[in-house]
């Protein structure tokens, strides 16, 4: 072993061990009379210190050994631990880490040896209280002798500091007390023991079962700690995902083989080894997973210092320790987990006296569940605070234009919620130093959505907030939907499914609508934007392709970012497990793509990002609800275009209106047009579409009547017409010429200057009138109560 | 013979190419392949090299040569790049040869535009010349968009 495995070894160990003594010093100052606990943290921090003195990190040496005359008294008991001690010696253990880092980057143990840190413990360490709390925690450990215990040093004899370190040592096993004793007084002179030359080998011996004791310490006695578990590199384990995903493939191959071959012993074969395959790729899985445990165990600690540095109670409670994950995820779903348990803490959970006030506990509650469902994993991040203040989100996101006034009064409570999610949104009234600095739940959101996960927040005022975090087992093989388009595969992730829509050949002509030109469907009640996979791939149109199956059309229904979009594929063939191999990087470029993969007959196949799909088919930044994600994202919509309808108003004015209001463009000749009083109306799908003449919207007041009661001049062309849906009615905008349909920023504008209008703009470097519509179909009503004309209007607008 | 190195020799619309025979990983027939729509034209597509998924680049397209005919099915050299395995579509495969370094003469002046970089040189062979393959600048293709053609 060289010097260099060594000190690797070392690090990885005293990682392990900090991180449980972050644990247990939060444990201990809960019930500090935990004797066993105590004495781990002893034992920690002792190797630690002996091992580095072995390895010649001084620095670290220096301020281990302090942090141990701390422990020192206080397992002799002539200290207890109070907030105090607890908040010095985790400022002890993260002195350590650091150095342990400066060690792992360097080779050295740093500049710094903390002064004022290793001044604060040893202050701790003398200002002992006297004989009568000694008494006190003497008295349980006479009840409770362990064997540990037994063989633990007078307290009397602690006063001297090194001589009580030194026989500390000896403490984790029983048997060993005596030689450690011998060999310990070393480490604080130096690098090396003094002792015979031949036996500087048996510190490190002492020392690693040392550790082995501690993790096992609480439960059961170190010695006959086996060691059951291995370590293997993530490297070989990585290479074994590979080949096993090999082996998945060529077995899916093989299936397919054998389904068309009339063997009964290859099929038997085949079944075998699609069993033994699959079993095997849930083993190797298995091994890469870890219980997210061992991410939630640094969160008492966080949760500790936190409510601590706002003054506030809080208990952590954990339900699915043992959840397993697989290690990529645990990775990444790490840090937006700490956010969301310091922002439970500081914004969800109340000072204790407005808890009190509330009825409830003094401390809050925080709680966090883990459970497998349907293939994800679920946690659940539980506080017993105030809840969200729907009205305060809802105001704020008004506030910030990230809705607007319509979408505010449609929008569910639940929907208001998820609202703190998008970028920049922070209801935090003040900001602390632990969240409500910008950077917040978008980013929980980003980096969950990122490994293919969602977010989702639920809460009671008063009762508390729940926030839902939904991730895949694993990223390395996914469910996928396997489509045909243009003559190839294509894999859809399961994850951004919704659902699967058939049109048989003779419902296309009716299902499928469009918006100008924008095929929609009507899926529900709701439209759905469809976007033909092979034109946005620019694939050959095959006309044949479409034929052959009958001309009917399948949509895939996709969620994209909270959008969905209806995804029209020549064909869809199955679902099949996917291995998901990385694009190299040639093709990074193309963001139409997530991967690649291997199809059970050798053929590779590319697997669709949804998102940049959607992205690229303009899905994300068109639809109706544009404005969520457009005004969040401020100085991108800037930049984002809108697409208006551009038309002649009466006088051959320019004006326009938004190409998503609009429904349909047509054209009636005169002669289809009737009076019903003096409103004009027209025959049209079987229904009776009331026609709003432009002219008379904006006619002055006192011409309005004549002009409205103008009848159609039966020797005119035929007249034009925008279809407007507007909060359920249909009703026709009778314009002069329809002029075009531009993208613009259009974002020049200033005032309106007439009714109706809602501003003026630049659009094509003109200016042009955008059209208010609520505010003419409310002139509108206002010319249908004229007389004689009222009752009528109304019925026809019902 | 120690300024000698060998060359593994394709062809390209008659044209005889060279690279590195410690870089080639192997040469294999004509592979199925799988379109990548959107990809820079270059990019032929994705061919499945025993598990691995290998990109595979049209050479003629790349080095600006008029397309293959329809007719004839590319042989794919499978090179090892910067950024793991690529596959080079060539017309035919030539012998290994092996070649002295004086033999070697930097590509002439008049050779320019983006095909210049891509050719380090050639070696003059018996009535012939071989050009000597830049591979990884041949692999590289991000900053080529989709809309390069045959002959700009």
């Amino acid at each position: 072993m060289s010097d260099s495995d060594i000190v690797q070894d070392f690090l990885v160990e005293s990682y392990e061990n900090l991180d449980r003594l972050d644990r247990e010093l939060v444990g201990l100052e809960k019930s500090p009379r935990d004797r066993d606990a105590l004495a781990s943290v002893f034992r920690t921090i002792h190797t630690i210190k002996g091992t580095c003195g072995f390895l010649g990190f001084n620095k670290l040496e220096k301020v281990a050994h302090v942090g141990e005359n701390l422990l020192t008294r206080l397992r002799d008991g002539q200290l207890t631990l109070n907030p105090e001690l607890t908040t010095a010696l985790l400022g002890m253990v993260d002195a350590v880490r650091q150095m342990l880092k400066e060690i792992q980057s360097t080779g050295q143990d740093g500049e710094i040896d903390y002064p004022e840190l290793r001044e604060t413990l040893t202050r701790l360490a003398q200002v002992g209280p006297g004989a009568a709390k000694q008494a006190v925690t003497a008295k349980p450990r006479a009840e409770v002798p362990s064997p540990t215990q037994g063989k633990e040093n007078a307290p009397a004899r602690s006063k001297d500091m090194a001589l009580s370190s030194a026989t500390g040592l000896g403490k984790p096993a029983a048997t060993e007390a005596p030689k450690a004793v011998k060999l310990e007084p070393a480490p604080p002179s130096g690098p090396a023991p003094e002792g015979v030359p031949g036996r500087s080998e048996e510190p490190v011996m002492a020392k690693q079962e040392d550790t082995l004791g501690a993790q096992q310490a609480p439960e059961s006695r170190p010695r006959e700690a086996v060691a059951e578990t291995i370590r293997v590199g993530v490297n070989v384990l990585d290479k074994l995902m590979t080949l096993v995903g090999e082996l998945v493939l060529a077995r899916n191959q093989l299936l397919q083989i054998s389904n068309t071959v009339e063997d009964p012993g290859l099929q038997a074969v085949s079944q075998r080894m699609n069993l033994i395959a699959t079993e095997l790729q849930g083993e190797v899985m298995k091994t890469r997973m870890q219980p997210i445990g061992n991410i939630w165990s640094q969160f008492p600690r966080t949760v500790r210092d936190v409510a601590l540095g706002c003054g506030k109670e809080v208990g952590i409670e954990m339900e699915g320790k043992e959840t397993e994950l697989d290690k990529t995820i645990i990775e990444a779903i790490k840090d937006p987990l700490t956010h969301l348990v310091r922002n439970s803490v500081d914004h969800g959970i109340e000072l204790p006296d407005d808890r009190l006030k509330a009825g409830k506990d003094q401390a809050g509650r925080l709680i966090l569940r883990a459970f497998h469902e349907g293939g994800q994993v679920n946690i659940e991040i539980t506080d017993d605070g105030a809840g969200l203040n729907g009205d305060r989100i809802r105001k704020k996101a008004l506030e910030r234009g990230v809705i607007n006034a319509e979408q505010a009064a449609r929008m569910t409570e639940h929907e208001i919620f998820n609202l703190i999610f998008l970028p920049g949104f922070s209801t935090a009234e003040k900001v602390t130093n632990v969240s409500g600095r910008g950077v917040g739940m978008d980013v929980v959101k980003t980096n969950v959505e990122k490994i293919g996960g969602t977010v989702d927040v639920q809460s009671t005022r008063g009762r508390g907030t729940t926030v839902r975090v939904k991730i895949p087992l694993t990223l390395a093989i996914i469910p996928a939907l396997v489509v045909t388009c243009g003559g190839d595969r294509y894999a859809i992730p399961q994850v951004s499914l919704l659902e699967l829509v058939r049109l048989e050949a003779d419902e296309v002509g009716k299902g499928i609508e469009l918006v100008h030109g924008a095929p929609v469907y009507r899926l529900r009640g709701r439209l759905l934007p469809l976007v033909y996979l092979n034109r946005e791939l620019k694939l050959a149109v095959d006309e044949n392709a479409a034929t052959e199956s009958d001309g009917a059309v399948n949509i895939v229904v996709l969620r994209a970012d909270e959008r969905q979009f209806g995804l029209v594929v020549d064909q869809i063939n199955d679902t099949e497990e996917i291995v998901v191999k990385p694009l190299r990087k040639q093709l990074k470029t193309v963001k139409t793509f997530a991967g690649s993969s291997i199809m059970g007959d050798g053929k590779v196949a590319l697997i669709l990002d949804v998102l940049g799909l959607a992205q690229r088919a303009s899905v994300i930044a068109e639809t109706r609800d544009r404005a969520l994600t457009e005004k969040a994202v401020e100085a991108a919509a800037r930049e984002e275009k809108q697409t208006f309808l551009l038309f002649a108003g009466p006088g051959d004015s320019r004006m326009a209106i938004p190409l998503n209001t609009l429904a349909r463009l047509e054209e009636f000749p005169v002669a289809q047009i009737e009076m019903s009083g003096s409103q004009w109306v027209t025959q049209y799908r079987g229904q009776i579409l009331p026609l709003v003449r432009l002219n008379v919207v904006l006619e002055e007041r006192r011409n309005k009547l004549r002009a409205l009661q103008a009848p159609p001049s039966p020797d005119s062309g035929p007249i034009q017409v925008l279809v407007l849906n507007h909060d359920g009615r249909c009703f026709g905008l009778v314009v002069e010429r329809i002029l075009d349909i531009v993208e613009d920023r259009a974002d020049v504008r200033s005032s309106a200057t007439r009714a109706a209008v809602l501003y003026s703009v630049v659009i094509g470097e003109r200016v042009t009138e955008m059209l208010d519509i609520p505010a003419i179909l409310r002139s509108a009503d206002v010319s249908a109560s004229l007389p004689g004309v009222a009752t009528r209007s109304a019925e026809v607008a019902n | 013979m120690d300024q000698t190195s060998q060359f593994c020799t394709f062809y390209l619309d008659k044209l005889l190419f060279g690279v590195e025979l410690k870089a080639v990983q192997e040469v294999i027939r004509s592979l199925d392949m799988t379109r990548v729509p959107l990809a820079p034209a270059v990019v032929s597509g994705l061919i499945n090299l025993r598990g691995q998924i290998v990109t595979a680049v049209d050479l003629r397209k790349r080095l600006e040569l008029k397309p293959r005919p329809a007719d004839t099915l590319a042989m794919n050299v499978v090179v090892r790049s910067e950024d793991g395995a690529v596959s080079l579509l060539v017309d035919e495969i030539g012998d290994v040869v092996e070649v002295e370094e004086t033999t070697f003469e930097p590509p002439p002046e008049t050779l320019r535009g983006t095909v210049r970089a891509m050719i380090l040189g050639v070696h003059k062979l018996n009535g012939r010349l071989m050009h000597v393959l830049d591979i990884e600048k041949a692999c590289q293709m991000i900053d080529v968009p989709e809309t390069i053609g045959v002959g700009r």
